[in-house]
């Protein structure tokens, strides 16, 4: 009997997988994965690289649940073609397997730029970033060296190169653009965050692109020895990371007929528009203009999917995903959303900022119709728990703009002085107990907490307020001893 | 207002030579006497539990034995639509036993059912439970502990073997390094809790406070938690990610004791720390610090309570904590672990001998044959007549005049018209009954829809024992003799099943009916075989489990291995599904329900006290300014909030201590201002507790309010 077949087992892939058996133990689903790993969490690979992690605890899927949950997993496998008249797809070891439903979860790779010195593949010491083996490869050609260059000063770049420095190496980050992840952040968060990861041992060179890379031979054969800019420059390095983004892995899909722009083209079922037994996810996937590179996005169609194909709810759609960065660097914060270019100039928007160039914190909310549509919090990022909610949900702000930039501004507890407490005010809470009754105790001679106490019973239940009766009767004892004027 | 004019209390009277008791509220079973002329209650300084403080239900508890509307004769009504009306005890028992018969007759034994409550004494308990299933046998029987602990009891026998609320005696708090408490407000709900919370501080300890609010209790935290409500098992999973990538996890723990966790570990690697941040709305350096709070020391200790557990997933939530608990290596070891806040008076007890639809005496499972013949035995009855398990609390109450559910019912020390989930519902199914006994000492929500009242003792004027937060097995003396014309509900026990011919005895002594409970949780995991009252007075308590007069009990009951088949603590991985009901267009706030210090429970004992309800007299909704405003709602008018189940009018307070996309409300009243009718049946897949904690609401201000303009 046929069922669902997924051909790949990547963030999306494998989260689909889960999702699905959550939801029906019953269909028959097989799944192909090139890697023959486990699936594990790119999420993580920055851990890795910073040492927090070994590259054998970041899976995703312990390996034995796929047997305890009859799923047919494939691992190792590649799908070589897919059969889209007799729904079915061909594997790299010969393998022909029937599908009633295929789900497209192939994702992206990374881009290789055509760089003198790439031709026959790159070098040893030169790793495009984007999978847990280029990971691996990099912290072997990190093993010893001394000086490193990342290609690239997105997200990827960024977190690679913080991994790198906090293995000691002196690394520098060569990026086309006027600033660094310039997608994300506005030119004045770019500089604050060029000028907190100086403080970390990594240079920015903005504005400049890399001509070609240098090899060398050594002993053990051909090697990276550095790169060349544009100007003419070159820049010596033992390891060089290229982190120059990525693209959606569509070769199978083109094949197989199926319309794809810079994805596979999905509807909101995530149906492709060309064959409905066909349904694409993550990043090999595209909906309405947007291919979503992020991991958030990729499992919550995996979740709607699984909605869909289980019918656990057949009225879910994928309308399109908000879009959250976080980067994962050891000190340094830095939490993005939506929007972030904005400028003063547009009088709908309501931008609120704050810089501190020097302590390294750059935030900035932008606004519109009383919604978040962007922020920024870099260097210190106590709101991001509450901007990335009212962000997700859409939902109206505080009236308070500056609990928007700083936690704990708004309602910081404040510790009650017993001269500006009103007599009507509760001083014990256990017993409900005011602080004109503890007065009123001490016109009648009690001078001491546990005098108060046996009156009033105040300070008896938690306790918590014993400092706060005794400063009372204290302040009444000095009342009484001040001279009257 | 001039000083003069300030009203001050009276000097409580210590009462000399008064009776060494137990506070009728929560959990924590504060110590006091009671006795003198008015009858006074004092703090005892020898209960660990309190040490001499009281808040201001237990010092106002003697008011509760004088209630002006207190039941001291049966009630009874003639026939449907009929008033109640005063009837002899002979009548009140031969209706119950009469229309017992009739309705079984008819409908086969499951047509009764049986309700109790985490009040009861244990002696009443497990008599409850004894007549439930030989004198009624029915199967019917469950008690609204299923709202209080369950989820935390599924938890802890799931990863322990063993459901205990505290891992070790009260005192080993002050000495921990660091407390975290989830979904917990106890200086609220337990005060004289908060001492041994305060003395950790004092000595260094950290105390982490988990809650979308920020409570009293949240408020002397070193650091406060404030996620969006449902998310809690989510922000677990996030902090035992951190906590592993820290490199705080205790391997030689978790390789000596512990079983499972490279499943666990490769589950959290899905809650890394921003994807949590988005769900929780917790910021991330906050997961850190208080990961690293609990993590510096293996003194530390993890607490859930009611907010963490009354959810749909709340087995999976506690799961998530003790998953983290495993991992740091705290369990097990003196003063650290994980621990539940037990809620009601004798929430412990009350679920360890016979109340539960699934469990005989002793934690025994009803379904497992040598449980039921030792139990049989004890009881003198051939196993075969003890019914299987019934259905939950929920379910049951549910089932309530259904075609396949129970006819009658007979309800001891709950109210579950007020505290029963979509408690409209709740209200219609009881008013499907053919028959309803009530036993409790007012007219409570309840006891006002039944067929026959029975007026009972209550705790000043009974004996028996009570199992507190601890574990720890209590004295609860008789201070005062019972008004006439009330009986105890062993007596009522003894009385229908004298009607009935039920086999077995059918004592009215507490200590007799102890010694019986005694022998019947002998060998089960809630083994209180050795535990005697003398016992209990000379040594200020006895923790279980306890299998012989010999054995000194067990204050810590994880120190050398866990009560799991292989001895290890299990590891269960779980995940992050969100709340029953997530808000929407339509309903688009959370509502989150709990306790004010004044109230407990259903107030129908604190509702009828002068000083707590001027402390505390009408329910209300907290609401953040900037909701309120978007709302229209303003400071001190009356709102409606409705949700998919019932509306509700309650009065606004406005305080920034909540988050912006949620409301609270205390739950403690009836009619308009019932919060119960809001709240959501979903139920947890393991321990049938429904998610009281959230459901979603709109607000709307009360019509009213621009008339009175």
């Amino acid at each position: 009997m046929s069922g669902i077949v997924v051909v790949g087992n990547g963030m999306a892939g494998s989260r689909f997988v889960t999702e699905m058996r959550d939801r029906d133990r019953k269909m028959p689903l097989t799944v192909f994965g090139a890697e023959a790993q486990q699936p594990y969490n790119r999420v993580l690979l920055s851990n890795v690289l910073a040492g927090a992690s070994r590259p054998d605890q970041i899976g995703l899927v312990d390996p034995s649940w796929y047997e305890r949950h009859g799923v047919d997993a494939r691992l190792g496998v590649e799908i070589v073609r897919i059969d889209r008249e007799r729904r079915l797809v061909h594997a790299s070891d010969g393998g022909v397997t029937p599908y009633r439903t295929l789900v497209i979860a192939t994702g992206s790779t990374a881009i290789v730029p055509p760089l003198p010195g790439t031709g026959d593949g790159l070098p040893a010491g030169a790793v495009a970033f984007r999978t847990l083996d280029d990971c691996v490869r990099i912290l072997e050609a990190a093993e010893g060296a001394k000086h490193a260059v990342v290609v690239g000063g997105g997200l990827l770049g960024i977190e690679a190169a913080r991994g790198l420095a906090g293995r000691g190496l002196d690394v520098t980050v060569v990026h086309l653009a006027g600033h660094l992840m310039e997608r994300q952040l506005d030119p004045g968060a770019g500089r604050v965050l060029a000028r907190t990861l100086g403080r970390l041992g990594i240079r920015a060179r903005l504005e400049i692109s890399v001509s070609a890379l240098r090899t060398e031979e050594a002993a053990s054969g051909t090697r990276v020895s550095g790169v060349e800019l544009a100007n003419g420059e070159f820049l010596s390095a033992d390891v060089v990371v290229l982190a120059c983004g990525v693209r959606p892995d569509v070769a199978l899909a083109r094949e197989a007929g199926l319309e794809i722009d810079r994805g596979i083209v999905v509807d909101e079922m995530l149906r492709s528009v060309s064959d409905p037994s066909v349904r694409a996810i993550g990043e090999c996937s595209q909906y309405g203009g947007t291919v979503y590179g992020l991991v958030a996005p990729a499992w919550e169609q995996a979740a709607i999917l699984a909605d869909l194909l289980a019918e656990t709810d057949v009225d879910a759609r994928f309308t399109g995903a908000r879009e959250i960065t976080r980067l994962k660097a050891a000190s340094v914060e830095l939490a993005t959303m939506g929007e972030t270019h904005h400028g003063d100039e547009d009088p709908d928007v309501e931008v609120v900022r704050f810089a501190d160039p020097a302590r390294g914190t750059y935030k900035k909310v932008v606004i519109k119709d009383d919604r978040l549509i962007g922020a920024i919090l870099l260097g210190e990022t106590g709101t991001a728990g509450t901007l990335t909610q009212l962000y997700d949900r859409a939902a109206p702000l505080p009236s308070d703009r500056l609990s928007l930039l700083f936690p704990g501004i708004n309602g910081a507890p404040v510790s009650d002085s017993p001269v500006r407490m009103p007599d009507a005010a509760t001083v014990c809470q256990c017993n409900n107990v005011s602080k004109g009754q503890i007065r009123a105790c001490w016109e009648h001679g009690a001078r001491t907490v546990e005098e108060v106490a046996a009156r009033t019973r105040a300070s008896t239940g938690c306790g918590g307020c014993r400092d706060a009766v005794e400063g009372i009767v204290c302040w009444l004892d000095e009342q009484e001893a001040a001279p009257t004027g | 207002m001039s000083v003069s004019e300030q009203v001050i209390p009276e000097t409580p009277t210590v009462a000399p030579g008064g009776t060494p008791t137990h506070c009728p509220y929560c959990a924590l079973q504060c110590g006091m006497a009671v006795g003198g002329s008015p009858v006074r209650v004092t703090p005892r300084e020898d209960v660990p539990a309190n040490r001499g403080g009281l808040c201001q239900k237990g010092w106002t508890a003697a008011e509760l034995l004088t209630v002006p509307d207190r039941l001291t004769t049966p009630l009874m009504r003639a026939h449907l639509g009929a008033p109640l009306e005063p009837c002899t005890w002979e009548e009140a028992l031969d209706r119950i036993a009469g229309e017992v018969a009739r309705l079984q007759e008819r409908h086969g034994r499951d047509a009764i059912g049986v309700f109790g409550g985490g009040g009861l004494t244990n002696e009443k308990a497990y008599q409850l439970g004894k007549f439930a299933r030989i004198a009624l046998r029915t199967s019917q029987i469950d008690y609204n502990g299923r709202f209080c602990m369950s989820s935390a009891a599924a938890a802890l026998n799931r990863a322990f073997g063993l459901d205990r609320g505290l891992p070790g005696p009260i005192t080993d708090l002050a000495r921990a390094d660091a407390i975290m408490l989830v979904g917990g407000n106890v200086a609220e709900t337990m005060p004289p809790f908060m001492r041994h919370l305060t003395e950790m501080r004092e000595r260094g300890g950290a105390l982490v406070v988990i809650d979308p609010r920020r409570t009293a209790t949240a408020k002397q935290a070193d650091l406060h938690l404030q996620p969006a409500p449902g998310t809690d098992l989510a922000l677990a999973n996030g902090m035992l990610h951190l906590a592993i990538a820290e490199g705080l996890v205790d391997e030689d723990f978790v390789a000596a004791r512990t079983g499972g966790f490279e499943a666990v570990r490769i589950s959290v690697n899905a809650y890394w720390p921003d994807r949590v941040e988005r769900i929780t709305g917790v910021p991330v350096p906050q997961m850190r610090e208080a990961v690293r709070l609990l993590g510096r020391g293996n003194r530390s200790l993890i607490l859930t309570a009611r907010g963490a557990e009354q959810h749909a997933r709340g087995t999976d939530t506690v799961t998530a904590f003790i998953n983290l608990a495993l991992a740091l290596g705290l369990p097990g070891r003196e003063g650290g672990g994980y621990g539940c806040l037990t809620g009601q008076g004798n929430g412990q007890g009350g679920r360890e001998h016979g109340q539960k639809a699934d469990q005989l005496p002793g934690y025994r499972k009803i379904d497992d044959p040598a449980a039921r013949e030792h139990v049989a035995a004890v009881w003198g009855v051939d196993p075969e007549i003890i019914p299987g398990p019934g259905r939950s609390a929920f379910e049951l109450l549910d089932a309530l005049g259904a075609d396949d559910g129970p006819k009658a019912l007979l309800l001891f020390g709950s109210n579950p018209v007020v505290s029963a989930p979509r408690s409209g519902l709740i209200e219609e199914r009881i008013n499907a009954l053919e028959f309803l006994a009530v036993s409790d000492f007012v007219l409570s929500e309840t006891a006002r829809r039944a067929d026959v009242v029975l007026p009972t003792a209550q705790w000043a004027e009974e004996s028996g024992t009570m199992t507190n937060l601890e574990g720890r097995v209590l004295r609860r003396r008789r201070a005062v003799a019972a008004p006439d014309g009330v009986r105890t509900d062993l007596e009522i026990l003894a009385g229908l099943a004298d009607r009935l011919a039920a086999p077995g005895t059918w004592s009215t002594e507490p200590a007799e009916v102890f010694d019986e409970l005694r022998a019947a949780s002998a060998g089960g995991p809630a083994d209180y075989a050795g535990i005697t009252y003398e016992r209990i007075e000379s040594e200020g308590g006895v923790f279980w489990p306890c299998p012989s007069e010999d054995h000194p009990g067990t204050p810590r009951p994880f120190a050398e291995r866990f009560h799991t088949p292989d001895g290890r603590a299990r590891f269960t991985p779980v995940d992050h599904t969100g709340p029953a009901e997530g808000v929407d267009a339509a309903y688009p706030v959370h509502l989150i329900t709990g306790r004010v210090l004044a109230h407990y429970q259903s107030g129908a004992q604190t509702r009828r006290i002068a000083p707590l309800v001027d402390a505390s007299p009408e329910p209300f909704v907290e609401i953040h300014p900037d909701l309120a405003a978007r709302s229209g709602v303003a400071e001190g008018e009356m709102v409606r909030v409705t949700s998919r189940r019932g509306t509700v009018t309650v009065r606004a307070r406005l305080v920034d201590t909540i988050r912006h996309d949620t409301v609270f409300i205390p739950f403690h009243w009836a009619e308009e201002g019932r919060a119960n009718l809001l709240t959501n049946t979903a139920l947890d897949p393991m321990s049938r507790m429904p998610e009281f904690k959230v459901c979603a609401v709109r607000l709307e201000p009360h019509e009213e309010n621009g008339a009175d303009q």
